[in-house]
């Protein structure tokens, strides 16, 4: 490419009015060794431009996790609460029935007092009958 | 939309839209952060994505404009921090830093630009898109675009000549 190319692209590359193509034309000059000495001063500029242009992004694309996340925990959810609300319901029964017990046992329990206090009187018996042998004896 | 399909349309740009963002928010976390939030909506439109006529300049102007947020958010903030985060550049982009100082002025340089002329020159000079093309992704007219365009490469062409005649180093 021409020097006197060159400079007139560049000057209109300054007033933004060349084109993609004259451009890569710049670019493509200020990448080979030998520049005009005084074009030196633009060559880091032209050569920044393709460098930057390698720069790439090497992070992974993490896709989908989102969505996936929430449906899954909604599933987990349901599951939990149906467990929650089958096992809630038996702990409820076997704590009613409990109770039930309980409640009979006291009645037992009092039933069985009462018995043990009739019971009680009826000892006194055996001490008449223990003093009529007495009586019985002595004659 | 399958997620390989999607890949392959995302694929021939996300380098692009990741530079982009490199050129707006400078240290290369935060850019890549963005990159992938902006992959990720992306991802969570698929299914209206065979819409939009051209996803690649739907990609970049959602990058400009979270990049700009995330800007503005922090305007306050540890944006200086950024600056010293600087030289945490990619392996290969940093060997090639040292073998050439240039590159390191280029990108201070550029870095020292007001965004829009920022944007127009990523756009442009490393990216090659077309007049039009820019103009639709910034929301900018034809005219505002070359006096942006030209200004940014002026100021470039003036800090380069002050360093040049300054000797380098």
């Amino acid at each position: 490419m021409e020097l006197v190319n060159i400079e007139k692209i560049l000057e209109k590359y300054f007033e933004a009015t060349s084109t993609v193509d004259e451009e890569r034309k710049l670019r493509e000059y200020f990448a080979q060794d030998s520049v005009a000495p005084h074009l030196e001063q633009y060559r880091p500029m032209f050569n920044y431009f393709s460098i930057a242009k390698e720069e790439r992004y090497t992070k992974q694309v993490p896709l989908k996790p989102r969505v996936n996340y929430y449906k899954w925990l909604s599933v987990a959810a349901a599951v939990v609460l149906t467990f929650g609300i089958y096992f809630g319901k038996q702990y409820q029964e076997r704590k009613e029935a409990e109770y039930a017990y309980q409640e009979t046992k006291k009645a037992f329990e009092l039933l069985a007092e009462n018995f043990g206090r009739g019971t009680e009187k009826v000892a006194y018996l055996k001490e008449f009958e223990a003093a009529r042998e007495k009586i019985y004896n002595n004659n | 939309m399958k997620q390989t399909e999607f890949l392959n349309v995302v694929m021939p740009f996300k380098d692009k839209l990741y530079r982009m963002a490199k050129r707006l928010l400078v240290s290369r976390e935060e850019a890549e952060d963005a990159t992938q939030e902006i992959l990720l909506k992306l991802w969570s439109k698929n299914e209206s994505m065979g819409e939009y006529k051209n996803v690649e300049a739907f990609a970049m102007t959602m990058t400009k404009n979270f990049c700009l947020d995330r800007l503005k958010s922090k305007q306050a903030g540890n944006l200086k921090l950024v600056h010293s985060n600087y030289t945490d550049e990619n392996v290969s982009l940093q060997r090639q830093l040292e073998a050439e100082d240039s590159i390191g002025w280029m990108e201070r340089i550029m870095e020292d630009l007001p965004e829009q002329q920022k944007m127009v020159l990523q756009l442009r000079d490393v990216e090659q898109y077309e007049f039009e093309e820019i103009c639709d992704l910034l929301d900018m007219k034809p005219t505002a675009v070359r006096v942006a365009l030209s200004r940014a490469r002026k100021t470039v062409r003036e800090e380069l000549t002050k360093k040049h005649s300054y000797g380098i180093g």
